[in-house]
């Protein structure tokens, strides 16, 4: 065992080694759900060119549609995190439908103030009706407990966090890279016109694209709802540090937006052991030493 | 998505009328302040007060947004930073309001030419994105700095007295150098708007690709309008610490960023006295929501919803379109 | 000038004997956080409270007329400050209640002096209130950070816990609570092990946490507030924290963080607080009847909301003694002047600084298996005595007590 050690111009604060790797785990951790929001923002981005401000609400929407299935009807965590998204996913259908669908001939800004807006009303709604304290919600029993993995303790639940976003992560990946769909899905965002001359429904294709973003941050926030206080305000704050991380990572890219995701999960984490003062601000510091040298961000094209 | 491509994109603001420039303005000017003359002797001054410091944030916020085309998310920065500073000078360090009014001012011009250099290397929603990240991390300098007394924030600030001469405790005293300051303002910004510097401003604002072939050097024209808001929003800020003798974490939070986005909405986007229309409607909403509590957040954004989906010209946008004028 | 508000009293209590048939006018005005963070532990239900208050004065003294108004300063100290300011200039409010948010209390504390009326704190923790920041037309009724820290920090010594890790709040707030804490830890025999210090509203304690548990120390002290209290507790149960032996101290506490967390999660936290739902039948009963008012069956009083029932209710005794005279100062004193006593917090009084005394309790949560029905949150472990519960007056540094 030995230590790690900062120099002393930053400080010369010393950890173990062992430490450092537990700690290294716990930022992929936090990570998890920067690159879960990050890469839902830029499926959205990329087909709708909107930038969803409702996003952060979206995914206290899954978090409470977690609580309120448990209370009502009964259904667990497990049942939940397939459910919920879909049931938050059909909102932001409606979204898309009801309102987002006039806004494609203006200036993009729009689309950021109306989700402003909409994410304005579900918090409002959300704390009239259940308070501003928050609402219980626990571990699954099969993820309680924990195991000694020699340098850390290391939750079930925390594992299962790293394992289950990043699998959705991929497979969201995958399925826009590498599949058909995904293939009209980018092409339809490069030349819809070209695309529906083909025979496919582009309108429908944008409907579906929100729905799914939204289900993913629905997805995070069930992921979320067991460790972290479920409460109306659990989304806003932490939307603007997940814009700072889509601006480093910039849209272009899916890949970019997950790797990113998890990168500053990883940042933050170091700087909660070395500097925890700084530890809420680091994202933003990150963000304009980025602006300076890469304008367009680490993966995004110079648009 | 077709029509995007196909149809020309409508800008955030209210297309100009056709109707050539009216004295419309000038009239409307002096009915303003007529009223602004008036107004103490019929309402409270302090509210009156705080309706003049937002409406002049609200115009600088809309310096950029109508006349360049930028969304700051982040205005509260300036506005936040410039009440504490001008706070903090005026009781601990014992300054007359007008200079601690200047330094607060002097300090969010600083952090607009930071931010701004910043910000303006992205534009569109990266640059509303920038902005608010920026402003979200000077909000925690604020929370964990030591003179902005975190969520206590600077309390019992003296008014003190103007060239260490008028008492500005007395309500009347304190109206004028506001009214003063606002106009002030108020007017420094139709000039800018209406010098050949603002026609390059708004030459950005419709096509920035064309401005550049024309020669023009757009970023030191973006940071320029850019530093001029966060100048008079800062301003607006110190003067409204000064007002209520309070400096704190509110004014630099992302909700105020948010609350002057939706006053110059109301009011219409790029259109000079929509932005003190809208923070009047939304400051008086706020006072007379303030009983019946619960349901404010939810109406700011049933708002937003409704001026983006059906009356985005906002109410001087629009009185402006039906009388083909230009306000 | 103490001269002339005694004999402003006892102007007023002469008076007493005319008055007592003529109708006084009174109006009230319960100044809170109605929509956003604090609005569960102040809120519409400190309104209830306050109804309930005026209600079961007038039962005794019908010739008293109260007027209640209410307002949401949506934890904004400009917004407080114009409600404050109009109420006490164009509505002629003559008091003003509750007001969570230590920012928006300063301001309506020094308001409410420059304009000579009355401001009973029940929602805010500033302990300043009653310290450098006291006046002599405001009164703090419930509890605040130096009660908090002494209560938990001295009970929890004595019952064993003698190591502690803070987990603080990186803000004035946090430190305030962190450093008061500590003095009564190392005051009582205890050890500070080490401290760590987190940004406001951080998501993710795991780090902080893991911090904590290698430090062995027997507590874990968390100097923070609302939604950071509530990620602590969550993520140290999920590491295992208290299985693992140490036990955590919640400086900031409520009742509704208690339900947010659900008790398989808060089972053992320590926390201190001046009042609980289910302590005496006393309270039972008034629960009722708020739960009612307040129409909210599932709902449950917090000690805030207690604390603005009865500070209405010796506002209007003493109002109702003085024959009605509303000047802001000759309240307080009178205020200050009578022993104060009612069926929520017993017989107390209230110091020359505005300090209301009254007991302290240092609770546990309960496991959840002897929670027998909805809100037994607590079991009492320690009663903290009225002279030992909140910082004296010595050293408060409040101006109005050594002129």
């Amino acid at each position: 065992m030995f230590e790690i050690c900062l120099p002393v111009i930053l400080g010369g604060k010393c950890i173990p080694s062992t430490a450092l790797f537990g700690q290294l785990l716990i930022g992929l951790i936090n990570g998890s759900f920067y690159a879960l929001l990050s890469l839902g923002l830029a499926v959205i981005f990329g087909m709708l060119n909107i930038i969803n401000f409702s996003h952060g609400a979206q995914y206290m929407m899954g978090a409470f549609a977690a609580y309120l299935l448990l209370q009502f009807s009964g259904m667990n965590y497990w049942v939940a995190l397939i459910v919920a998204p879909i049931l938050v996913g059909v909102t932001g259908v409606l979204i898309e439908r009801l309102l987002l669908q006039w806004l494609y001939k203006l200036d993009h800004l729009y689309g950021l103030l109306l989700t402003f807006g909409l994410a304005l009303i579900i918090e409002g709604v959300a704390r009239h009706y259940f308070g501003s304290a928050g609402l219980p919600y626990t571990v699954p029993e099969s993820l309680q407990g924990g195991r000694n993995l020699g340098f850390m303790f290391l939750p079930n639940y925390r594992a299962w966090v790293i394992v289950a976003s990043a699998t959705v992560c991929f497979a969201t990946w995958f399925v826009i890279e590498r599949t058909r769909l995904g293939a009209y899905l980018r092409a339809a965002t490069e030349n819809p016109a070209l695309v529906r001359a083909f025979g496919i429904n582009v309108p429908r294709m944008i409907t579906l694209t929100y729905g799914f973003g939204v289900a993913l941050a629905a997805f995070a926030g069930v992921m979320a709802a067991p460790i972290y206080n479920v409460s109306p305000q659990m989304g806003s704050e932490l939307i603007i540090v997940v814009f700072a991380v889509v601006v480093i990572g910039g849209m272009g890219s899916i890949l970019g937006a997950i790797l990113t995701g998890f990168g500053l999960g990883v940042v933050e984490g170091l700087t909660k052991v070395f500097f925890p003062e700084a530890s809420n601000t680091v994202i933003f510091v990150i963000m304009a030493i980025v602006l300076l040298v890469r304008p367009a961000g680490l993966f995004g094209r110079r648009a | 998505m077709e029509q995007r491509v196909a149809e020309p994109v409508e800008s955030p603001i209210a297309a100009p009328p056709s109707a050539a420039r009216s004295n419309a303005a000038t009239i409307l000017f002096v009915i303003m302040v007529a009223g602004l003359v008036v107004a103490p002797f019929v309402t409270y001054p302090l509210f009156l007060m705080q309706v003049m410091c937002f409406a002049l944030f609200a115009c600088a916020f809309n310096l950029l947004i109508g006349y360049v085309g930028l969304l700051s998310f982040g205005h509260a920065l300036y506005f936040g930073w410039g009440s504490y500073l001008s706070a903090y000078a005026a009781k601990a360090w014992g300054l007359t309001p007008e200079l601690a009014i200047l330094a607060g001012t002097a300090t969010a011009a600083l952090l607009g030419l930071l931010a701004g250099s910043l910000a303006i290397r992205r534009q569109g929603i990266y640059f509303a994105m920038i902005t608010l990240a920026l402003a979200q991390m000077m909000f925690f300098f604020a929370l964990q700095a030591k003179f902005t007394g975190g969520e206590d924030g600077i309390q019992a600030v003296p008014r003190g007295h103007l060239f260490g001469l008028i008492d500005l405790k007395n309500e009347m005293a304190m109206y004028v150098v506001v009214l003063v300051i606002f106009l002030a303002g108020f007017l420094s910004i139709y000039r800018i708007v209406h010098s050949p510097f603002g026609e390059v401003l708004k030459a950005i604002r419709e096509n920035e690709q064309r401005a550049i072939s024309l020669g023009y050097k757009t970023d030191r024209y973006k940071l320029v309008a850019f530093v001029l808001s966060a100048t008079l929003a800062g301003a607006a800020g110190a003067t409204k610490a000064i007002v209520l003798q309070l400096a704190s974490l509110t004014d630099v939070n992302w909700p105020m960023s948010g609350e002057v986005v939706l006053m110059t909405l109301v009011g219409g986007l790029g259109t000079i006295f929509g932005p003190i229309v809208g923070s009047f409607v939304i400051l008086v909403m706020q006072y007379k929501l303030a009983a019946l509590g619960e349901w404010v957040l939810v109406i700011q954004g049933v708002i937003f919803v409704a001026c983006v989906l059906l009356f985005r010209r906002g109410v001087i946008g629009e009185l402006a379109h039906k009388l083909r004028i230009r306000l | 000038m103490k001269k002339v508000l005694g004999m402003a009293a006892l102007a007023a209590v002469l008076g007493c004997g005319v008055a007592n048939a003529q109708q006084i006018d009174v109006k009230i005005g319960v100044l809170s956080d109605m929509s956003s963070l604090y609005a569960d532990i102040g809120g519409p239900g400190s309104v209830a409270a306050a109804k309930l208050a005026i209600a079961d004065f007038a039962k005794t003294n019908p010739n008293v007329k109260v007027e209640l108004i209410s307002g949401d300063h949506q934890n904004k100290p400009d917004v407080g400050s114009q409600i404050a300011n109009q109420w006490f200039d164009v509505d002629k409010v003559d008091m003003i209640i509750d007001t969570p948010n230590s920012g928006v209390a300063l301001a309506v504390s020094q308001i409410a002096s420059q304009k000579n009326k009355l401001f009973i704190v029940s929602g805010a923790a500033a302990s300043t209130l009653t310290g450098e920041k006291c006046n002599a037309n405001t009164i703090h009724w419930t509890y605040d950070t130096w009660m908090l820290a002494n209560g938990t920090g001295k009970a929890m010594v004595k019952t064993g816990g003698d190591t502690w890790f803070f987990l603080t709040a990186d803000y004035a707030f946090g430190h305030a609570l962190e450093t008061d804490t500590i003095a009564v830890v190392e005051k009582n025999g205890g050890k500070v092990l080490g401290k760590v210090r987190h940004p406001l509203n951080t998501n993710d304690f795991s780090s902080f946490l893991l911090q904590a548990q290698s430090s062995k120390a027997k507590v874990i002290g968390l100097a923070n507030a609302g939604g950071d209290t509530i990620n602590s507790i969550k993520q140290a149960a999920e590491f295992g924290i208290v299985k693992g032996g140490q036990s955590l101290a919640g400086l900031l506490v409520f009742a509704s963080d208690v339900n947010a967390l659900g008790l398989a999660t808060a089972q053992g936290l320590a926390l201190t607080e001046t009042w609980y739902w289910d302590q005496n039948d006393a309270n039972r009963a008034w629960t009722k009847r708020w739960q009612a008012e307040r129409n909210a069956p599932g709902k449950f009083p917090t000690m805030i909301h207690a604390g603005v029932y009865s500070g209405i209710l010796h506002y209007l005794k003493a109002r109702a003694a003085m024959g009605g005279s509303p000047d802001g100062k000759a309240v307080t004193a009178k205020m200050k002047e009578m022993p104060t006593d009612d069926p929520l917090f017993g017989k107390g009084s209230i110091r020359a600084d505005g300090r209301k005394i009254h007991p302290a309790y240092l609770y546990e949560v309960k496991k959840p298996a002897d929670s027998k029905y909805p809100g037994d949150f607590y079991n009492v472990r320690a009663t903290i005595p009225a002279n030992e519960a909140f910082r004296p007056l010595s050293e408060g540094k409040c101006p109005l007590v050594s002129g």
